[in-house]
């Protein structure tokens, strides 16, 4: 039954991985792509039987999806492009065992950095593990591409890569979903038969083997990506544009605008790039200029160490268009020669805006009583971690000295104590802690270094818009414990102005102490309720909008 | 019709409703239209902008581009200002003239009202006065929406269906409050537009509107600016 809805481009992927037949979905949140999953749990609510839950990191969420992938079904995980690196081992494998039931990891990047530590480009990853790529422009092709993927993921038994950017991820427009795909691999069907396990145990006999059938089936991805129908050349004057993903959608708007205009143009959507249609476009051009959101990935290329001869390749690289940061309609029409005129603007009256921790927001207090605790002493190294807690890198806190990656807060303080610094105090979020800081902490307590860590337990993932935590409240600490800390030392804390002066005095203790100490500050999220009801108000209108 | 539309305020002020609502209007009309989001920061108390292009043909950019947008529709009057570089030069700007302060250094708030007033179309509009006028001060983002409707090329009964739309799982009594939110927001934008044409300045005919009662605008006999 064919129906159109109205989605993000996120949306997209996620009604794509569900209409392709998926039996599981899996993810750890992380702006821009958070919604994929949360559009799946909102699916699986409305009656689609998929598997859906959270999980604790990205790497657990793409090993998760491969087993499933292993067992004979369809699976879909979705992570940011940074959590790809924390999913970077199980992924970089799992091109050498190959897939059985379709697996497609959609990644969204962030070029810009609108909330991310770095820009980095997920085509990179997929040309590293060698294996294909997707790149949509539109939320409709997001659909699409998502559905051929999967059918691609098994054709060639490697998992494909779909790239969103956070334009895409967050942009909503009509989509067209069509039939639901049935049979083997999908959740309405058999599980496929099962493949010979040493393709999927990598001790040196079979990853040497693994290895070789990988590099195999690289010629036959180059000539699938220079046959797509997603990669398209189109020949006209001797001035070309190589344009990929999202990126064409800024080109075509000034060709719109411009349409005397007859440059040469190849789209790439699809990846390994498409080298014979690439060497096309180069003979017959002059000039060439490459538009890609993200790094300089196919300008690199282009151009190599030596150059082209005779050729002009202009791009990020060459500095026709900005080094960094994410391309706008304005920057790709400069760099076809017809810059926009930018309406009036107010530099000298206008303030930043920035996001902060809301009014009444837990962390608050957590932060108030540790820069109390720690304002005797000179120069107090507070480490802190990724969560909506770094907000309070800003004034009037100050009190977050690092964010780096997942977890790294505990890994940094261990570190510095280590080499003899005092006081280290850490603070990370419930969330984060089960991701990637049990194992650091694990550490930590062995050696019981003379560390503070600053649990905070909202009781939610806040900052992606509150997903449930895996760990919280009771069973959090019970955890803590397991993990070798000492119980003298673990504490819990109402985060509460009222028990200010309490909290300070237990931090003070706690800096002293020639050990590890951990402290839970424990107070659920004000957004928490709010969510729940709009979760519920959503779900809702989507039945009735089914109906 | 064709418009390409920056929404903006602060976090929890409901710009994404606002959005929502041109776009299921937009839907109605069978219109095209892309509408890109910034997520991830909005529940926050930061800035929030969201770019909405409505087209009969396929809409190709998510984003507008600077100097393009034919219209600028703020729920705060120091947000208008933060997207000026993307306005046209015929374009019109709708805002709020209800100063959110939230950071220290906020600018000098009759420098930004006067700035906004300097553009040759535009509204500004005591939101939450009327918003309360209307039954709800969270309905300012609804009264801006009704000011709104004086620039956009849409037929009122397409917004006001989509409001009914938007707002139907909460019930009766908020749609009655968001259909009087959108009309007292349309209505002052007129007047505050007729006391312009008669050669008033903006100080004016905001201190005018203030006396006026938000009943009276939605009333069988509209009062009118007299200098």
């Amino acid at each position: 039954m064919e129906r159109t809805e109205l989605l993000l481009g996120d949306e997209a992927v996620a009604s794509g991985a569900v209409d392709a037949g998926i039996g599981g979905a899996f993810a750890y949140p992380g702006t821009p792509s958070t919604e994929i999953f949360e559009f799946i749990e909102q699916e699986v609510i409305l009656g689609e039987e998929v598997s859906a839950d959270w999980s604790a990191n990205e790497k657990v969420a793409y090993e998760e999806a491969l087993g499933m992938s292993y067992a004979g079904r369809r699976a879909l995980v979705s992570m940011k492009h940074v959590g790809l690196n924390v999913a970077a081992d199980p992924f970089v494998n799992s091109a050498s065992t190959g897939v059985n039931g379709g697996l497609v990891c959609a990644v969204a990047d962030d070029p810009g950095m609108h909330s991310s530590q770095n820009e980095q480009d997920t085509r990179w990853y997929a040309e590293f593990a060698k294996v294909p790529c997707f790149e949509p422009a539109t939320q409709q092709e997001a659909y699409d591409m998502t559905r051929e993927a999967f059918d691609y993921s098994e054709a060639v038994e490697l998992p494909v890569i779909l790239r969103l950017v956070t334009r895409l991820a967050h942009s909503r427009s009509a989509v067209l979903r069509t039939d639901q795909k049935q049979g083997k691999a999908t959740r309405y069907g058999e599980l496929l038969p099962l493949q010979d396990f040493r393709d999927w145990t990598l001790v040196p006999l079979n990853a040497r083997r693994r290895y070789r059938d990988l590099l195999g089936k690289q010629p036959r991805l180059f000539e699938d990506s220079d046959n797509s129908r997603w990669n398209r050349l189109e020949l006209k004057g001797k001035r070309g544009i190589i344009v990929c993903g999202i990126a064409i959608n800024y080109v075509r708007e000034c060709l719109r605008r411009n349409p005397g205009d007859d440059w040469s143009i190849l789209e790439i959507r699809h990846y390994p790039m498409p080298a014979g249609l690439i060497r096309q476009m180069v003979e017959h051009c002059d000039e060439i200029l490459v538009v890609e959101d993200g790094f300089s990935f196919v300008e690199a290329r282009l151009n190599g160490i030596m150059g082209l001869p005779d050729k002009t390749i202009l791009g990020r690289v060459t500095g026709h268009m900005p080094a960094s940061g994410e391309l706008t309609p304005e920057i790709v029409a400069a760099a076809m020669g017809h810059p926009v005129q930018p309406g009036q603007g107010h530099p000298d009256l206008m303030a930043g805006r920035p996001p902060q921790l809301c009014k009444g927001c837990p962390h608050s207090d957590s932060y108030i009583a540790l820069l109390e605790a720690t304002r005797e002493y000179e120069n107090p190294i507070l480490f802190s971690d990724i969560g909506c807690y770094t907000l309070a890198v800003m004034p009037p806190y100050e009190a977050v000295h690092s964010c780096v990656d997942m977890g790294s807060s505990i890994s940094l303080s261990s570190g510095a104590a280590r080499a003899g610094y005092h006081p280290v105090v850490c603070t990370i979020g419930d969330s984060t802690f089960v991701h990637s800081g049990m194992t650091p902490l694990v550490g930590a307590a062995q050696a019981n270094l003379p560390i503070t860590v600053m649990i905070l337990d909202n009781a939610a993932v806040a900052m992606t818009g509150i997903q449930d935590s895996l760990v919280v409240g009771d069973q959090l600490v019970d955890l803590i414990v397991g993990l070798g800390v000492d119980p003298e030392h673990v504490h819990v804390m109402d985060p509460l102005p009222k028990k200010r002066a309490e909290n300070v005095a237990l931090l003070k203790k706690e800096i002293e102490h020639p050990g590890l100490s951990v402290i839970v500050p424990r107070r659920a999220c004000i957004h928490v309720g709010r969510k729940k009801k709009k979760v519920a108000e959503a779900i809702k209108a989507a039945t009735e909008a089914r109906a | 019709m064709k418009a390409d539309i920056i929404l903006a305020g602060v976090g929890g002020q409901g710009v994404l409703t606002v959005a929502k609502v041109v776009c299921e209007a937009a839907l109605g009309r069978g219109l095209k239209f892309k509408q890109a989001e910034v997520h991830g920061m909005s529940q926050r108390g930061g800035s929030v902008q969201t770019h909405l292009r409505i087209d009969e043909e396929e809409v190709l950019s998510d984003l507008v581009a600077q100097g393009q947008a034919d219209l600028l529709v703020a729920v705060e009057p120091l947000e208008a200002l933060r997207y000026g570089t993307w306005l046209a030069p015929e374009g019109a700007v709708v805002a709020s003239a209800n100063p959110f302060v939230n950071i220290t250094n906020y600018p000098d708030v009759g420098d930004v009202l006067d700035r906004v007033a300097g553009y040759e179309r535009h509204v500004l509009i005591d939101a939450e006065r009327l918003a309360k006028g209307a039954g709800s001060v969270k309905a300012a983002n609804v009264v801006i929406l009704g000011a709104t409707s004086v620039f956009l090329d849409m037929p009122l009964e397409e917004l006001q269906a989509a409001i009914d739309r938007t707002f139907a799982r909460a019930g009766d009594r908020i749609i009655g409050i968001n259909r009087r939110a959108f009309a007292m927001g349309r209505a002052a934008a007129l007047a505050y537009r007729d006391g312009l044409g008669k050669g008033a300045a903006s100080k004016d005919v905001l201190a005018w509107l203030v006396e006026v009662e938000p009943d009276a605008l939605i009333g069988d006999e509209v009062p009118t600016y007299e200098a």
